[in-house]
């Protein structure tokens, strides 16, 4: 088979295959779609569609298993650029997490910046206006040189990203380990509210029906940028830094703007930003969508230099542009509007029909030549592209952890109490991450019902001026304990589940849906793949249980290095949820003296890979926490139940740390203490310290304690225990003070700021 | 009396400045492009904070040439009032406005927390009115240190034209109480007419009870004040 259409380079071989990450039968198949051999531009197109970064071509046999309806689904998972859910009044909620860990290694602020840039378009090119963001980030050992230097750009790239696009940031989560001391993980979460009936699609049909392409111009950035986060990291990475794309938010906000203006009047047939394979991604996934082809001119695009190549206009990720198909005929409409916003707005081709054969080609010519010719549908997920069943199997380590034996760990002593409390108060995955979020805007826009209000999860009103007294907010939040889905993946994914529908919960709002971000190592590695299955296998299970269906996300593979091998699997979780009257938003924060200490939900003699265990005791292979869905889920609805009945005055799970650190918490907020006795029947480290799940620590008012008892105890038969009361000052425990609150405050604020100087 | 509060490619916070004055003040209010060349009859012109034109270059650098500061400066020279809020700050610096410059924070870093501010003009309506205690306002910016050379802040002194200094929780200015390095404190100002107003901070971020703060709801509450 010779190829017919020219492009002026060689005829590529299955070795020019190989190098582009296109397997010798994916080869093959590229072959019998064409009735061809492809010429190079046609190869890379196929190679970046068809890598795992835009086909999801080693996971989607195992995402489409996850639960994906609920009543209030209003686009499910893959048919939009974001999951869509209905909040009621005529609004719906876009959100969805995405990763940017590959570029991050690397060039840690761009890759962070430009992370912001595209999970932000994913969510206002369906008209929806960004409320706020969240981050989930994971870095190596804090003490090393070269985490600093990650810690800081990444941090830097989001502040500075998200600030100037002025969409506030508003929580999210940073664990450190050792595991992410090469492949750091950057998930970048962003939220927006659009009037149900006014959501832009992803599509394009219309014979004749001109396509733009807006915003920047098109350079050499991120190419093969998608084909890149395929791969392992090595020593030879850094060879691929022009895959690693530059962001630029001031772009961003007036793309941004123009983008809500011209869905607004109506005359948008489909839209779809340009990231991970940049024009190629958007043509042929908006074409296979419709069902039409597109002919398109390269040499009316806007390029940032000469003698850029077809596929490397094709392939390009640069920043902040996107691809629109307009209704004929309202062409000057549309410019008006980039006109006013001094953007890009250039048309590069038109729609055309399907042919008799196929359901839509792209045709793509440069300097009046055609130098591509592929079939949409071929190209896209759900198309053509491969869908591989992975082999998996245990890993010897998963059965080692199991035979950990809490008898043969020595229990705490009272002056070990301290020395605990210390180390947790101080360590940065349970610190404050102060130093960091305060590089982020977490206040623009004027909705952060949280600022002012500690909780487990933020809340986000909707704010309108159309109407002001409008009262429903959104509550988020991002969680995974990646120690625990390593030592478990089943569990260690339910619990991640279960810990976001928790603080959601615990935050007074009702868990809506789910969006996943999915870190993983090399899906090739058998081990690796076997935690991805188990991971899928426990997320799917708790979202059915809680009600949240997935509507979508992202999947990462290849978080491994040839010195560290791959990363914690990292399932990460941003679970949105209603809060339907703020006048019921609970904060976690100790209101008084004298209030009475609860907690509820079962204490459990279990150490296994908490913090303490971990990083205190320095053990480090243990199996997954204690943890039980149904227990889970009871007390989820007791405690809903706790906050509509204005029967607590704070409510703050237990997660890491244990019970101490959260009773540490909710004192801190002002500068209050704690006096608990700890219940003998456990071990005293288990008690305090322990992650076992299924646990919420509220404060009561004396006057209520009558009726919280008898809610709980008769009606309810959930297990709780009185702890002790809200005092002035000093961390006590049986008679002991633990710690001063001031100094306590002074670990907890400050740790993380000396380590990162 | 009519607010217009002026967009700029790259304001963030035009929305959340209409909202406060039209929703929390119960004020007319317009938003003023920044390409057009009229002050649509505005008695009071505000300019928000953001990041206009990516502040690319400086802070407010490019700003300070869009057609419709032409307008803002003939108005604040005819005695209008004009108020900058963060970045609109650094553009009333940049277009002589307002004395002084506002370099990087002392910790190179951006910061968006509550901080503490203490009222300190008699002479300017926006703040003689106030109480003297500490006011809980956000900041958010990574260049808001102010400063200006001796003879500069011996007249902002002299003529009472600080307008607002950083403080702690109990109202007392000190090292410690300064978020960003500011030349003695110092977190607002006014010109010399007393008509044209800067600040770091923002008040419209604390005029909601919605938001658990109603703090700046008081300072802008003052603008309202000024116009009667």
């Amino acid at each position: 088979m010779k190829s017919e259409i020219n492009d002026g380079n060689a005829i590529p071989t299955v070795e020019t295959a190989r190098k582009l990450g296109v397997l010798p039968e994916e080869f093959a198949r590229i072959e019998e779609i064409l009735g061809r051999t492809p010429n190079f531009t046609e190869l890379s197109i196929f190679s970046v569609m068809w890598s795992e970064h835009c086909s999801y071509k080693n996971s989607i046999v195992w995402l489409k298993t996850l639960p994906r309806d609920s009543d209030r689904m209003l686009a499910k998972a893959g048919e939009e650029n974001a999951g869509l859910v209905d909040i009621g009044d005529g609004l719906a909620c876009s959100f969805k997490i995405e990763s940017h860990n590959h570029p991050s290694a690397l060039e840690p602020y761009q890759g962070a910046a430009t992370g912001v840039g595209g999970i932000n378009r994913d969510i206002f090119t369906m008209g929806a206006r960004p409320i706020a963001q969240l981050n989930s980030l994971r870095f190596g050992n804090p003490e090393l040189a070269k985490t600093k230097w990650l810690v800081r750009g990444v941090v830097k790239g989001i502040g500075d990203y998200g600030n100037a696009f002025g969409i506030p940031t508003v929580g999210g989560e940073v664990f450190f380990d050792e595991c992410y001391n090469t492949n750091p993980l950057v998930n970048a979460f962003s939220a927006g509210i659009v009037e149900v009936g006014k959501v832009a699609k992803a599509t394009s049909y219309g014979v004749g029906n001109p396509v733009y392409i807006v915003g920047s111009a098109t350079g050499k950035d991120g190419i093969h940028g998608a084909t890149f986060a395929s791969e392992d990291i090595s020593d030879k990475s850094n060879e691929k830094l022009p895959a690693v794309q530059v962001g630029d938010p001031f772009m961003e906000k007036l793309l941004l703007e123009a983008t809500l203006e011209i869905i607004a009047t109506g005359h948008v047939i489909g839209i779809q930003d340009m990231g991970a394979a940049g024009i190629i991604c958007s043509t042929s996934e908006m074409s296979a969508k419709g069902e039409h082809g597109m002919v398109i001119d390269l040499d009316k695009v806007p390029t940032r230099q000469t003698n850029m190549h077809g596929w490397e206009i094709l392939l390009s990720e640069s920043q902040e542009r996107m691809l629109v198909v307009v209704q004929k005929g309202k062409e000057d409409i549309i410019q008006g509007i980039f006109d006013k916003w001094d953007l890009h707005c250039v048309q590069i081709g038109e729609v055309v029909p399907a042919g008799p054969d196929d359901a839509g080609r792209l045709h793509f010519y440069q300097h009046g030549e055609l130098i591509a010719d592929v079939p949409a549908h071929d190209l896209v997920l759900g198309g053509g592209a491969p869908q591989y069943h992975r082999e998996y199997r245990e890993p010897a380590y998963y059965q080692k952890f199991k035979e950990f034996d809490i008898d043969k760990i020595s229990d705490v002593s009272t002056e070990d109490i301290v020395k605990v409390a210390r180390h947790l108060l101080s360590h940065p995955n349970i610190a404050s991450k102060r130093w960091i979020y305060e590089q982020y805007d977490s206040m623009v826009g004027t909705a952060n019902r949280s600022t002012n209000r500690p909780s487990d999860a933020a809340v986000v009103r909707i704010r309108d001026v159309s109407r002001p007294d409008y009262k429903k907010g959104i509550a988020m939040t991002v969680d995974c304990n990646s120690r625990y889905v390593n030592a478990d993946p089943f569990i260690g994914a339910q619990i991640a589940v279960s810990e976001a529908a928790r603080n959601l919960t615990c935050t007074g709002a009702e868990p809506l849906a789910v969006t996943n971000n999915l870190n993983f190592g090399n899906p090739y590695v058998p081990e690796v793949y076997w935690q991805f299955v188990q991971a899928v296998k426990g997320m799917g299970a708790a979202c059915e249980k809680f009600g949240t269906p997935v509507t979508g996300g992202n999947v990462s593979f290849y978080n491994q290095s040839s010195d560290d091998g791959p990363v914690f699997p990292t399932p990460t979780i941003g679970m949105i949820g209603l809060m339907e009257d703020p006048a019921h938003q609970m904060t976690l924060d100790f209101k008084a003296t004298d209030d009475l200490i609860y907690l509820v939900g079962a204490p459990k003699n279990d150490i296994a890979s908490s913090e303490y265990l971990y990083s205190y005791r320095k053990v480090k292979e243990s199996p997954a926490p204690a943890f039980d869905m149904e227990e889970e889920y009871t007390l989820h609805q007791a405690v809903k139940q706790l906050i509509v009945k204005n029967l607590v005055q704070s409510v703050h799970d237990v997660s890491d740390g244990g019970l101490f650190v959260a009773l540490a918490e909710s004192a801190m907020p002002r500068g209050l203490g704690f006096q608990i006795a700890s219940d003998t029947n456990f071990r005293t480290d288990a008690y305090l310290f322990g992650e076992a799940q299924g646990r919420v620590l509220v404060s009561v008012k004396p006057a209520q304690q009558g009726e919280f008892q008898k809610y709980l105890g008769g009606d309810q038969k959930i297990p709780h225990a009185l702890l002790g009361t809200v005092t002035a000052q000093d961390f006590v425990v049986d008679q002991e003070v633990v710690i001063g609150t001031s100094e306590a405050r002074g670990l907890y604020d400050n740790s993380l700021g000396k380590i990162m100087g | 009396m009519k607010f217009g509060v002026v967009v700029f490619p790259g304001s963030n916070c035009d929305d959340d400045t209409v909202f406060a004055l039209q929703h929390n003040l119960g004020q007319e209010v317009v938003k003023l492009w920044h390409k057009d060349h009229d002050l649509q009859g505005c008695d009071f012109v505000i300019l928000p904070g953001g990041f206009s034109y990516g502040d690319y270059l400086r802070t407010g650098a490019i700003a300070r040439f869009s057609p419709l500061m032409n307008e803002v400066i003939e108005h604040a020279n005819r005695g209008g009032y004009v108020m900058g809020i963060c970045n609109g700050f650094q553009i009333l610096v940049e277009a002589g406005l307002l004395p002084g410059v506002l370099l990087r924070n002392l910790s190179q870093k951006y910061v968006c927390k509550n901080i503490h501010l203490l009222p300190q003009s008699k002479a300017a309506s926006l703040t003689s009115s106030l109480e003297s205690r500490a006011y809980t306002i956000p900041i958010a910016h990574g260049d808001g240190r102010y400063f200006t050379d001796a003879d500069g802040l011996k007249k902002l002194n002299d003529n009472d034209q600080v307008l607002f200094r950083y403080c702690d929780a109990d109202g007392n200015i000190s090292d410690e109480a300064n978020p960003n390095g500011s030349l003695d404190s110092i977190a607002g100002i006014a010109n010399a007419g007393f008509n044209v107003f800067g600040m770091m901070p923002h008040p419209e971020r604390a005029s909601d009870e919605a938001l658990g703060n109603a703090d700046g709801r008081i300072i802008l509450e003052q603008l309202v004040g000024v116009l009667v």
